[in-house]
């Protein structure tokens, strides 16, 4: 399989990190880095890292099938996560994922006909003492209101 | 930063946050970085042991354990490579400490990982931070990269003879992961299963061999104790309680954030000055004080000095320094079941009791919550809850278990007044009408 040089590099670079006879510990992390090329874990990708990473195909599918951030489907462009967890929720987190999903018509890890946006409803980001909280793709945004959401939304669309 | 500093805050690992630059070498290097260090590599691995035993500095991730006394446990003389693993997979609900302390000060966090790495004779460490952080990995990757290019990594390390490689290693979205055994687990490539123990960590841990495995904030306090003498870090806290710990307030105050302030500090201060008070001059109705695994307090209860044992007096935890404040018209019912399918998303499924525990709570939680509840399911919930306790491999059983119980026995009114209100009165029925 090859990768963007970007990509292949980072790879390498994972798998140097670990100690010979341990590479296993690089499935992980090497998952990670090649989904956000692919944008999805496909039966090629979990082929590769098994060979690179000297274990079984089987034994990197049950890793793929443990963590919620590894996906065998393909999400949108933009994956919009929203946080409803208990300090989101006490600040509107829960109105926030109703919103969502009623101004783009999808539920939770549901793409848009477009492909462009999907969305989620995540545990806890982490983000508790600035909730509610969204976040796409990797970048947080902290205090989210409704109109906050709608802009993000909105920004997101148009680009596209 | 996120939020501005309080006058009341006692700031010693988050003083350099705001400086500008603060995570790069050279802040680091200009304000005391790396002297810690200097000082260990000139120390014996017991005097280091010694000097944290004296700091009373206990773990910050959660169960609070004495640092100086977990690192000791390590075998030296154990022929096996020996790893230091920083557990930054920060995420119990309510906590957002972590990330401060990499995204402000990637350096104080390194520089307690290598006095770690000298005082148990290691020579690789992993910084294990959760998927969704990954702009703080490339923050970490960045610093790294800066404290090779001074030598503070990789061989020799300043002429000391001392060789130490740190890398960072990412997570793919797994709570489970936190707890230490399972953090292992999936740094090893494997699903996030916990292990049971003992052994722990310290005799075997990542590949089988010892290591020293402690939460960023504990790591980030190592320099501090080196820097400023085990007794002077003691000091600043309560007897058994040393130093100064991240608060992360969430919830219904006016000045959420995260602060840091001594053990033992007051809970009524931190709530009422610190952070300006309940939203909108509403009431306090309750505090969850250590992340969502801790039990809920009431109102009243919320005065007492906030340190690991004050906490335990008042049958709660000070776990992982999420506050969460709740005011006055905060559904209960609602928080206790977002709690619990949490917890029920996030279980393993490796202990039956915790996977059918969690499972059957939320679905009881859910019709409780849509008023189809029954009386008797309160006292299910109770029940079922305390059988799960104990019965684990590890924490997230409890964890679970114990934030319901604390709901229901706290506020079993607020499950009382939701049978009563959604009470079916039967209507008269039809006449039956005949069909000649």
């Amino acid at each position: 399989m090859t990768f963007t040089p970007d990509t292949e590099k980072k790879l390498q670079d994972i798998w140097s990190r670990y100690p010979e006879g341990r590479k296993r510990s690089a499935v992980i992390p090497m998952l990670m880095y090649a989904q956000d090329e692919l944008g999805l874990v496909t039966s090629e990708l979990v082929a590769e890292v098994a060979q690179r990473c000297e274990v079984t195909p089987l034994q990197v599918e049950e890793v793929v099938g443990y963590y919620s951030m590894l996906n065998k489907q393909r999400m949108g462009k933009h994956h919009v996560q929203v946080c409803t967890n208990i300090a989101c929720l006490l600040m509107g987190g829960e109105a926030l994922w109703q919103h969502a999903t009623k101004r783009l018509g999808i539920g939770h890890k549901q793409v848009t006909a477009d492909g462009l946006i999907s969305l989620e409803e995540v545990e806890c980001a982490g983000a508790c003492s600035w909730a509610p909280c969204v976040v796409d793709g990797y970048e947080y945004h902290h205090h989210v209101t409704i109109e906050k959401l709608d802009q993000l939304i909105d920004s997101i669309q148009k680009v596209h | 930063m996120f939020n501005e500093p309080h006058p009341d805050e006692v700031r010693i690992i988050s003083r350099r946050f705001g400086l500008p630059n603060s995570a790069s070498i050279d802040t680091y290097l200009a304000h005391e970085g790396y002297v810690a260090l200097m000082k260990a590599i000139e120390m014996s691995p017991e005097q280091i042991i010694d000097e944290l035993k004296i700091s009373n500095l206990r773990g910050r991730g959660g169960a609070g354990f004495p640092t100086g006394l977990k690192w000791s446990f390590i075998p030296r003389d154990n022929p096996k490579p020996k790893y230091v693993v920083v557990n930054a997979d920060e995420s119990e609900p309510g906590t957002c400490k972590d990330r401060l302390l990499i995204q402000n000060d990637p350096h104080q966090l390194i520089e307690g990982c290598i006095i770690a790495a000298r005082t148990i004779g290691c020579k690789k460490g992993y910084i294990y931070i959760r998927g969704e952080y990954r702009y703080l990995i490339d923050i970490m990757d960045k610093a790294l990269a800066e404290a090779y290019a001074h030598g503070y990594l990789g061989k020799n390390i300043k002429g000391s003879g001392l060789d130490f490689d740190l890398y960072t290693h990412t997570g793919a979205g797994a709570y489970e992961c936190g707890e230490e055994s399972a953090l292992l687990e999936s740094l090893e490539g494997k699903r996030g299963v916990p292990r049971i123990r003992p052994p722990f960590p310290a005799v075997s841990g990542l590949y089988t061999s010892p290591t020293v495995l402690n939460n960023v904030e504990t790591f980030c306090a190592v320099p501090a104790v080196l820097r400023m003498g085990g007794q002077a870090y003691a000091d600043i806290g309560t007897p058994k309680n040393g130093g100064t710990r991240m608060l992360c307030v969430s919830g219904h105050v006016n000045r959420p954030g995260v602060y840091e302030v001594p053990l033992g500090f007051p809970m009524q201060k931190m709530i009422y000055d610190v952070c300006g008070g309940i939203l909108n001059g509403k009431q306090l109705k309750g505090v969850i004080p250590g992340g969502s695994s801790s039990p809920v307090l009431k109102a009243d209860e919320c005065d007492f000095p906030m340190d690991y044992d004050n906490y335990a007096r008042m049958k709660t935890m000070a776990g992982s320094g999420g506050m969460m404040v709740m005011d006055e018209n905060t559904d209960i019912v609602k928080v206790a079941l977002r709690t619990m399918r949490f917890y029920a998303h996030e279980s393993c499924g490796w202990c039956i009791p915790c996977r059918e525990g969690t499972s059957w709570l939320r679905k009881i939680l859910t019709r409780m919550d849509e008023g189809t509840g029954r009386r008797a399911d309160i006292d299910l919930i109770h029940e079922l809850a305390k059988n799960m306790l104990g019965r684990t491999f590890c924490p997230l059983g409890d964890a679970a278990a114990m934030p319901t119980i604390g709901f229901i026995e706290k506020f079993r009114e607020e499950f009382e007044a939701r049978l009563r209100e959604t009470t079916m009165i039967a209507t008269t029925p039809d006449q039956l009408i005949s069909i000649s």
